[in-house]
């Protein structure tokens, strides 16, 4: 198994900390992972995005332009990602912002609001742990024990307390994702 | 964890006496990483930020005279300012280690990945003749492993080495190893300054010899140094070169990438290999050569405009049709591009 994944948004969703905790999940089950952020003038405040590979044997290139999975957080993201998604692939999105919904027809299409949920959760910080749940439920590449692993292995000890929340957000991810289109359900 | 990080944790775990340096994207969290984990309190290193680049080397200059082990980084811009300083400590015989994170240039250039300072590491990069052991990691893994060893050639042949790395592979993070807490040296090497006793000579450092006899004699000496590493320090990999009739010959994030281009080319039937020179220089002219009888075709493929296929062709001594491949200015080449490539330039 070898699952290429990107998460696109803008700087300060927690892109990059959401493929750190994802990385860091597929290591506590033993899996080969990379992680592999764009970085520069453009993440302060404009876009950010990284990939993140999980995969059983040792990965070769880190860095690709076709997806298993597209992780997308805004509508630039969503313009500039949308097909490099594999056919058969999933695109996974937040619709706050969206003005245009994904079109293709080959490829799985989620939704999970988190942007929305998070306000009603009152905390805007873990947006991108609903946003995983939402992939975990569609993909369950890692498992949830490994998930809250993955959390505490990349938060500073003094924000362990959030682990619990953190925990429950992606928990509710999972319940809130919701399917938009699969290519064989037509 | 980061490639940049791995550096620095390796540097500390490989009994590294000192780090001098000065920030710069794309490798400032080797100094960072460095800063927070007071690696004082762990094994007495020390880790100062000098006020330039310049500064930083001639520390590693007076550190590396004193027999210690050494260690530096910076990215392109950086590095250049640190060639004269690198001229020195070749041409005093010192042992170093020195850590490009490449970035696009020429200038200040960009900030994003590139191979576009190959030449610089492998000529010499500073005036007079000279060479670096350059060693070129590909994973975070190597970037922690390539500073041990990196010590140890140094120490071993008395000579500056450069780990040639890049800003993807100092900002990407993988799973890595580290070796257990090597003791920091206490006995240091016979040419070392560290203070006159009555029972020997004084040792003198210096790369200065007016008479020219002696200095013509000393770059002989080098010379030597050069062609015992070329005999006996070359490394490499090479993955499905066996039956290749195409060969790919990559360094670093390249050789990574490379490694999907030959499985995706095969996908389609074309029979790809790889073989990724692991130390630059000495350059792996040898197994190229040898490679160079049984395939069709070498395209070289760089994130440059096309620096190391000079080093490719010289190997090969024109047996066979040798291309180049490269993105720049900061940009990756995707897998993809560069099996495109392997057929525009030998499948027409």
């Amino acid at each position: 198994m070898t699952e290429e994944i990107i998460i696109a948004g803008f700087g300060g969703q927690g892109v990059l900390s959401m493929g750190k905790i994802l990385a860091y999940s597929g290591i506590m089950e033993d899996q080969e992972v990379s992680w592999m952020p764009s970085y520069g003038p453009e993440m302060r405040g404009g876009t950010a995005n990284v990939t993140v590979i999980l995969s059983d044997e040792p990965i070769s290139s880190p860095i690709i332009n076709r997806f298993d999975t597209a992780i997308i957080l805004n509508q630039q993201s969503m313009d500039k990602f949308e097909d490099s998604v594999k056919p058969g692939g999933l695109l996974l999105y937040d619709g706050n912002g969206i003005t245009r919904h994904p079109e293709r027809k080959d490829i799985r299409v989620y939704r999970v609001d988190a942007a929305e949920e998070a306000a009603k959760m009152e905390s805007s910080r873990i947006f991108n742990m609903i946003v995983l749940g939402g992939f975990l439920k569609v993909k369950p590449l890692v498992k949830i024990e490994n998930v809250r692993k993955g959390i505490a292995e990349s938060l500073p000890e003094r924000h362990h307390g959030l682990i619990p929340l953190n925990e429950k957000a992606v928990l509710r991810g999972m319940e809130i994702v919701k399917q938009v289109f699969e290519p064989d359900s037509k | 964890m980061k490639g940049n990080e791995a550096i620095a944790e390796a540097a500390i775990r490989a009994g590294a006496d000192a780090y001098f340096g000065y920030p710069i994207t794309p490798q400032s969290e080797i100094l960072e990483y460095l800063m927070a984990e007071k690696p004082h309190e762990r094994t007495g290193m020390v880790v100062l930020q000098a006020e330039s680049e310049i500064a930083a080397i001639n520390m590693v200059y007076g550190g590396a005279a004193c027999g210690r082990k050494v260690i530096t980084s910076s990215s392109s811009p950086g590095i250049s300012l640190k060639q004269e300083g690198l001229s020195y400590i070749a041409g005093s015989e010192l042992p170093c280690v020195v850590v490009n994170v490449v970035r696009g240039g020429p200038g200040l250039g960009t900030i994003q990945p590139a191979q576009s300072d190959y030449f610089q590491a492998v000529k010499g990069g500073g005036h007079g003749d000279y060479r670096l052991i350059v060693l070129a990691p590909q994973s975070v893994q190597e970037m922690a492993d390539f500073v041990d060893l990196g010590f140890e050639l140094a120490f071993r042949y008395r000579n500056p080495v450069m780990i040639l790395t890049d800003g993807a592979l100092g900002q990407m993070m993988e799973k890595v190893w580290l070796q257990e807490q090597k003791p920091r040296m206490t006995i240091f090497p016979d040419w070392a300054t560290t203070g006159k006793t009555p029972d020997r000579e004084r040792n003198v450092i210096t790369s200065l010899d007016l008479d020219s006899a002696e200095q013509e004699k000393f770059n002989l000496k080098l010379q030597n140094k050069y062609r015992k590493l070329e005999a006996e320090e070359v490394r490499f990999e090479h993955t499905d070169t066996e039956d290749a009739e195409y060969l790919l010959v990559a360094y670093g994030t390249s050789a990574r990438i490379c490694q999907k281009s030959v499985r995706l080319a095969r996908d389609k039937g074309i029979k790809a290999g790889l073989l990724r020179p692991v130390t630059l220089f000495p350059f792996p002219k040898k197994p190229l050569k040898e490679l160079a009888a049984k395939v069709k075709g070498i395209l070289a493929v760089e994130m440059s405009t096309g620096q190391m296929v000079e080093d490719v062709r010289l190997a090969v001594e024109g047996k066979v049709q040798v291309e180049h491949y490269g993105r720049m200015g900061g940009i990756i080449p995707t897998p993809e591009e560069i099996v495109d490539a392997i057929g525009k330039n030998f499948l027409k």
